[in-house]
């Protein structure tokens, strides 16, 4: 049998960013012996980068905001593909999440009278993102670690161990889940640093691993989002949904070279900026699609007074959602009205005092003097798309997080629904407390109600044990870098942010001979600490996300949010009804089948004007008025 | 535009290890952890390096560029000489993993023995106010990416292993300044800084402040004014009692 540690949990929770913490916050709050496990160490997590804000309708900044603005906006920003349920509880439960933050001794940024302060974001009526300066996210994941740490320090006081109950497993990676029958029964994995492995025994396991967006060129995701939970629900059994639905971020740096896809915050047009072509216009009045019409600003002066004046005049139409802005940056750069690096112009200079940009935005300042030599207080960012956000993932049910896989469970970029086809800025972070508390909430409920504890096959673990060493056996093969920068390449070129049918085709033609190419890789040295090994493992799970990608968007035959076909322009409310649901077969091979929506709830129905609700549902689903 | 660079890194574990010098292609507008990456993927695959963001803002890719605690990705080429041999080795303070992978669980262990933030008892969620002038203070404290770069660079630990255990480092010594300027925080840390973190080690030298990538005034705003309260709480009770009571919100 496979030689390894082995250790005995309630709840074990992957993924250490906002999602997870919060999780196995809840989950140890409820009384459970919790692991947490994570890539990286303890506070690196995706999460630390998120700049802009925290969406949460709580009304400070303008009190006519509430939890049914905040969830007319989610459904909008989604193009009504959203799972309602979902959004429901996001803009119910996000204030409380994030004033429970304070109490874990959060600092956000203030209003005059002393509350949190909110900014404005794309598709946001109001402004509504709690944030600190453009450093959220990491204001956000150390609150969460600390609050860990300040649990630990209690079951230290109980019983003079730190880790009694709730445990940190730093740079550790998970690469297979048990199952006893149908049930979730434990996880193994290995260790980053000697490459042992390691198997954890716990009947409840929550995937908190964020996203994919490793698999394209340019992105602003960092190595970590190479789709690992994606795959090891699949392999387990559970589904995903809305594969097909990728964000491209409007505003990622495109100069110089080795740092194109970094995030430009949203924040940025929030506050004031403008995006310019080469001819020096503000194209984004060009832009507006007929079912946001009505909410966005036709001149500039308009646009310009809404800063100070939100209530008598329309929103500028920089604040679109983010698929609309990506979509019309691309569209100028190919028409010609491109920067001279293939950009366009993000200007804020010309719009604010230079200390008030220094002061609002400090980490864009200094990321752009010090990676490009720009002074953004005195000159325009170059900015064009870049792949940032996944809104597909493992389809659970809204109230618990729970998979179709009895004790799995998953929150945050790793479940799908809550976005529909198209995320709004800042609904991500509170999406991660939201629902990262009910999957804890969820699993320790699981837990409670089980009459038997799921046991590990040890045939099991030995086959796990081999998979992960399988790269060392060969010798002579690819080398695992070469194979995922080709695997990027094709990913961005040919299910990009523009797709036509010939090219997916063609993408998961090449996927397909990235599979045998996979099969056939070379691992150079031994297990310690070995990045040609830990992403020889990554690929496997790169690959099989990037086939969902490409096979739903292959089917979905419309353009919506995140999936945007030269073939088929436009939106279809036919294809509203339906979600994409990828599941693996006996073999191993992604499969795409379509799934009936449920409708929406009658009161929740009843937010929305009819005409709106014309824009979106087909007629037989429009209220019977 | 691009050219053959001159690169010195150190390879081993803790068993041991060297120098080694590689050529490698260097691109326009690159930093440091760029051309780390293109050495993995043509030359060195099992090359050990930490990284996540590529931007500042995880505070994983530590390390020491020509003898400077630097991050690795915002460091950049145009900052040496075309002919300039760049040297990379790990941070020293910590023991070595793995090439440019080390051991920084002293300052998990640290982390934990700094009491949690402890909530006011008689405010409920969302009632918490305060002003952006009182809250100012510990934000600026809370940009720490927790590089460690400061903690590398302390001479109080850095070829003193003794001193590790009774010694907290810039980094944490900061969080308890942090605390003891929140607003809204309820308990009494200003002896604790002393007692049990070591504050009196540090000789306010600066050092820490000048490699902090977050160009956060340690020494200045936080250790100095912990130095202060400290002496004054020790010569008279009242200033520290007239402190609690003033910073108690309205
Ligand atoms: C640059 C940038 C800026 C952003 N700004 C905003 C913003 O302003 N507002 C907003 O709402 N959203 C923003 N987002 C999106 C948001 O930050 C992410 O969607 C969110 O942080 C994801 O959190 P998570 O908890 O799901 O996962 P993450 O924080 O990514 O954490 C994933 C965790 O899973 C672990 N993990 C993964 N695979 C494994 C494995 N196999 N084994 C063990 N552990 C594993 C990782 O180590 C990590 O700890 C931004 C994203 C980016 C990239
Ligand atoms: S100022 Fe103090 S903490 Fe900072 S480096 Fe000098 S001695 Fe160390
Ligand atoms: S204080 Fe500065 S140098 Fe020290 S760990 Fe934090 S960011 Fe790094
Ligand atoms: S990789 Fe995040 S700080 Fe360098």
């Amino acid at each position: 049998m496979t030689e390894l540690e082995r250790h005995s949990y309630d709840v074990v929770v992957i993924g250490a960013g906002g999602a997870g913490l919060r999780a196995a916050i809840e989950a140890r709050e409820q009384g459970k012996k919790t692991a947490i496990i994570c890539k990286s160490l303890f506070g690196k997590a995706h999460t630390v980068m998120a700049e802009g804000g925290c969406a949460a309708a709580m009304g400070n900044a303008n009190s006519n905001d509430n939890w049914q603005v905040h969830y007319r906006d989610t459904m909008r920003g989604g193009k009504f593909l959203n799972n309602w349920r979902m959004a429901e509880l996001h803009a119910q439960e996000a204030p409380d999440r994030v004033w429970e933050l304070e109490t874990y001794g959060a600092l956000f940024d203030r209003t005059p009278d002393g509350r949190i302060s909110q900014r404005n974001f794309g598709g946001h009526t109001y402004p509504r993102l709690a944030h600190v300066g453009d450093r959220t996210g990491l204001e956000l994941i150390r609150t969460l670690q600390q609050k860990i740490v300040s649990l630990q320090q209690e079951d230290f006081e109980a019983t003079g161990d730190y880790e009694a109950n709730l445990k940190v497993y730093a740079e550790c990676t998970i690469t297979e889940l048990m199952k006893d029958g149908d049930a979730i029964s434990g996880a193994f994995g290995y260790w980053r640093e000697s490459g042992r492995f390691i198997l954890f025994d716990a009947p409840a396991v929550v995937l908190a691993t964020g996203g994919v967006g490793k698999s394209f060129k340019v992105t602003s995701n960092s190595w970590e989002y190479t789709g690992d939970g994606h795959a090891l629900a699949m392999r387990a059994g559970a589904t995903l949904i809305n594969m097909e639905f990728i964000q491209f971020h409007p505003t990622g740096m495109v100069w110089p070279p080795s740092v194109k896809g970094i995030l430009v915050t949203e924040s940025v047009r929030g506050d004031g900026g403008v995006l310019k072509n080469s001819e020096g216009k503000r194209f984004m009045f060009e832009y507006v699609p007929d079912v946001f019409r009505a909410q966005y600003a036709e001149t500039e002066d308009e646009a310009d007074r809404w800063y100070k004046d939100p209530d008598n005049n329309r929103r500028p139409p920089e604040l679109l959602p983010r698929d609309e802005v990506a979509r019309a940056i691309n569209s100028e750069v190919k028409a010609g009205r491109g920067t001279p690096h293939g950009g366009v112009f993000l200007d804020v200079s010309s719009r604010l005092p230079a200390e008030e940009i220094t002061r609002r935005l400090p980490s864009m300042h200094h990321q752009f003097k010090e990676l490009a030599d720009v002074d953004i207080t005195a000159e325009p960012m170059e900015v064009g798309p870049t792949c940032h956000y996944v809104m597909g993932g493992v389809e659970v049910d809204p109230d618990t997080a729970s998979s179709v896989v009895p004790g799995l469970f998953a929150a945050g970029e790793v479940a799908g629904g809550m976005h529909g086809s198209n995320r709004l800025g800042g609904n991500s972070l509170s999406d991660l407390l939201v629902f990262g508390r009910r999957a804890g909430m969820g699993a320790a409920t699981y837990v409670d109600q089980l009459q038997e504890r799921p046991k590990i096959d040890d045939a099991d673990v030995d086959a796990a044990a081999a998979d992960a060493l399988a790269p060392f056996e060969l010798e002579g093969g690819e080398n695992p870098y070469t194979i995922h920068q080709e695997l990027q390449q094709s990913m961005n070129d040919l299910v990009g942010i523009i797709r036509k049918e010939e090219e997916m085709e063609q993408a998961l033609g090449r996927l397909s001979e990235f599979r045998s190419r996979i099969a056939k890789m070379t691992v150079e040295g031994h297990r310690q600490f070995n990045p040609g090994w830990h992403l020889a493992l990554d690929l496997r799970n790169m690959l099989t996300v990037s086939e969902c990608v490409a096979g739903a968007a292959l089917m979905r035959q419309e353009s919506r949010g995140g999936h945007t076909r030269d073939d088929f322009p436009t939106m279809d409310p036919e294809w509203r009804k339906k979600l994409l649901v990828c599941a693996l077969d006996a073999d191993g091979v992604v499969n795409v089948t379509e799934e009936q929506q449920i409708p929406m709830r009658e009161d929740l129905l009843e937010l929305f004007e009819v005409d709106e609700l014309k824009k979106y549902l087909t007629d037989e689903e429009l209220p019977a008025k | 535009m691009s050219y053959k660079g001159k690169f010195r890194v150190w390879r081993g574990d803790s068993e041991g290890g060297e120098l080694k010098d590689y050529e490698v292609e260097v691109n326009e507008g690159e930093v440091v952890l760029d051309v780390i990456h293109r050495l993995q993927a043509t030359q060195t695959p099992d090359m050990a390096v930490r990284w996540n963001c590529k931007a500042g803002k995880c505070g994983s890719c530590s390390a020491e560029i020509n003898g400077m605690p630097k991050l690795m990705c915002m460091c950049r080429m145009n900052t040496f000489a075309e002919d300039e041999v760049v040297t990379v080795t790990p941070m020293r303070t910590f023991p070595v993993i793995r090439d440019l992978v080390t051991d920084v669980s002293f300052n998990y262990q640290k982390a934990r023995e700094v009491p949690a933030f402890k909530p006011p008892a008689d405010l409920k969620p969302g009632e918490y106010r305060m002003q952006q002038v009182d809250v100012e203070r510990s934000q600026e404290f809370r940009k720490c990416i927790e590089c460690f770069l400061c903690q590398d660079t302390c001479h109080v630990i850095r070829d003193h292993e003794e001193n590790k255990e009774s010694f907290s480092g810039p980094r944490f010594l900061m969080r308890v300044a942090e605390l003891d300027m929140h607003p809204l925080d309820a308990a009494d840390r200003q002896h604790a800084a002393q007692e049990q973190h070591g504050l009196g080690f540090c000789n306010i030298t600066k050092c820490c402040t000048e490699v902090c990538p977050e160009h956060i005034k340690i020494t200045d705003n936080a250790l100095i004014p912990m130095k202060e309260r400290v002496v004054d709480r020790k010569y008279d009770p009242l200033v520290w009692l007239g402190n609690k009571i003033r910073r108690r919100p309205a």
